[in-house]
């Protein structure tokens, strides 16, 4: 005999905390707070605005979106308090992105200048894509040449859409990208989306298959690409990375139904974006669900009372 | 000459209001889908919308700052807005003069040493003139540098103040702004700063203390109503935001967590 035994709902999970502590961190800190006189922390106070003290400067240390003035730490922007044991920081609400290495981000290339492209990834400077952090055609290993760089455009040209990852970062804070596994590379056969960057959140994938036949890349950085969907065999053929479709800037046939699809699911993220709510691919999945049972025409669904009768609708179930 | 009268024996102005009272106020914040950060407000009749983008890569080259991000501010002044003077250029100089002091009053205000070589473009939209229009414009900039998530060390908060003999009034309409000689001035209220001060015509030196000083006290009058728009707006944002509930992803992460426990526990057993 065997019993299943299924994990038990932790309490603070259900409520959505934007840092989460080691128990035993959590305990000092809960401790913290109380020697603080509950200061700040707690419930409704969780809010700061430019200029408005949020602490002493001497028993905390200063983080993102704070300064220091005469000892006060100030908050520098409208946001949500965070704190990690002594360091305090404000989080904005709404902002550029702000990436962070591993990200996976959706961009635009912008230029192509000496063995690197700048890519427009919503960020506060564009992005850099070297030449040596693309993968090659003729094979994963392949190193590369004199001859690659005199022929960049071949790979990827201005106004061109690609997928990336988060390498690292310059010293002046641009991130540097690149497009080294097989799930990277140039977008086509399908149509972006730009939200803003909040509204996507860290997830274990960002890459979902729809069951309305509808492939979605969620990028960090607020840039969602919908497409059609490829089979995954097609996706990953073994060694299989021919140029020619990796770097082809021809679309495949849509058909109709499909096309529709893709159409129905923008429309439904700019909805959602339009009341700020966060995306997941299960709300994505609700929202078509409705708006096919309802009978609301693609076009309908960007007008404002069905938005709000879809967000209502999901965001209640959910 | 048939002038209206500005202050009327009874203490009253042309629009019937008190000599210290403010027109009604009104800050909408995160209305424009496109930008990062927009805020339009109402003085009265003057209504000015301001859009905030950046800080992003900076279009111009030549204009790019290495340790810092730099303003660039731009006005549009349509011909249904009811300025006076007709149609503006781009490079008028009214219009330039504007800018530039909008651009003065933010620089030290915004942090733009966290965000080097990157460009803040913040455009001025007059949608409807009465007066006090570069007052109108300061608070709507700060409140779309706001909610664009710009980092800035303070408020600012821009009032008028006018003297009539020897009354001072607070924020003019364009008739008392006409006729009465008057300061535009923007304080920090957290440090009790002043980060702009115009004016343009004469005033006796013994009554300047005495505007500056009520258009100080204004202007923090100004900010309370600001910190409640902001407040408004993001303790919504917030509800949106968890509205979704157990944070993204955390419903099905869950859900198929369950599923490979359950396997797992299975496969161990037989």
């Amino acid at each position: 005999m065997f019993t299943i035994v299924s994990p038990a709902p932790r309490g603070d999970d259900l409520e959505y905390t934007t840092t989460r502590h080691h128990p035993s961190v959590k305990d000092e800190i809960d401790m913290d707070i109380e020697e603080q006189g509950g200061e700040f922390g707690e419930g409704p106070s969780r809010l700061a605005s430019p200029g408005e003290t949020i602490t002493s400067a001497q028993a905390f240390m200063r983080g993102h979106g704070t300064y220091v003035e005469n000892e006060d730490l100030v908050s520098a922007l409208t946001g949500t308090i965070e704190r990690v044991n002594k360091l305090v920081s404000v989080r904005a609400l709404k902002s550029r992105y702000n990436p962070e290495v591993g990200d996976l981000v959706v961009g635009r290339i912008t230029e192509v200048g000496p063995r690197r492209w700048k890519v427009d990834a919503n960020a506060r400077q564009d992005a850099v894509l070297m030449l040596s952090s693309i993968n090659l055609p003729g094979g994963v290993q392949r190193r590369k040449l004199e001859s690659d760089e005199l022929q960049m455009r071949n790979f990827f040209e201005e106004g061109d859409l690609l997928v990336a990852e988060v390498q690292a970062f310059f010293a002046d804070g641009a991130m540097s990208l690149h497009t080294r596994s097989l799930k990277y590379g140039k977008l086509r056969n399908g149509h972006l989306v730009m939200v803003p960057p909040a509204l996507v959140r860290r997830l274990k994938s960002h890459f979902y298959a729809l069951p309305c036949g509808v492939d979605l890349i969620l990028g960090l950085n607020g840039y969602i690409w919908v497409s059609k969907h490829v089979k995954q065999s097609e996706q990953e053929g073994e060694e299989g990375f021919d140029a020619e479709a990796v770097y082809s800037n021809k679309n495949d046939d849509i058909d109709v139904a499909t096309r529709t699809a893709i159409a129905r699911v923008s429309n439904i993220i700019r909805a959602l974006a339009r009341h700020s709510t966060p995306l997941t691919d299960v709300l994505l999945v609700e929202a078509y669900d409705w708006a096919i049972d309802q009978d609301i025409s693609v076009k309908d669904l960007s007008a404002e009372e069905t938005s709000e009768a879809m967000v209502a609708a999901i965001t209640f179930r959910a | 000459m048939n002038r209206p009268e500005l202050l009327s024996s009874y203490n009253y102005r042309s629009d019937g209001r008190r000599p210290t009272e403010m027109r009604s106020l009104s800050l909408l914040l995160s209305q424009h889908p496109q930008a990062d950060g927009s805020a339009t407000v109402t003085h009265g009749l003057t209504e000015v919308m301001v859009t905030v983008f950046g800080p992003r890569e900076s279009k111009n080259k030549a204009g790019l700052a290495h340790d810092r991000a730099v303003l660039s501010v731009t006005l549009d002044v349509p011909v249904f807005s009811g300025v006076p003077g007709g149609r503006r250029g781009r490079s008028d100089k009214r219009n330039m003069e504007f800018t530039s002091n909008i651009k003065n009053t933010f620089e030290p205000v915004i942090q733009t040493h966290l965000h080097p070589r990157s460009q803040i473009d913040i455009n001025i939209q007059i949608l409807q003139a009465d007066g006090s229009l570069l007052q109108a414009a300061v608070n709507a900039t700060t409140l779309a540098l706001i909610d664009a998530g710009v980092p800035m060390s303070d408020y600012v908060c821009a009032t008028t103040c006018a003297l009539h003999d020897s009354t001072p009034l607070l924020d003019l309409n364009s008739l008392e702004e006409n006729d009465l000689p008057n300061l535009t001035v923007a304080v920090l209220p957290r440090s009790n700063k002043v980060t702009l001060v115009t004016l343009e015509t004469q005033l006796a030196v013994e009554r300047f203390e005495e505007m500056l000083k009520m258009a100080v006290e204004a202007g923090k009058l100004v900010h309370r109503e600001m910190l409640r728009a902001v407040q408004n707006r993001s303790e919504k944002l917030m509800r949106a935001i968890e509205s979704v509930g157990g944070g993204v992803g955390g419903r099905p992460d869950h859900r198929q967590g369950e599923e490979r426990d359950v396997e797992m526990y299975a496969g161990n057993d037989l």
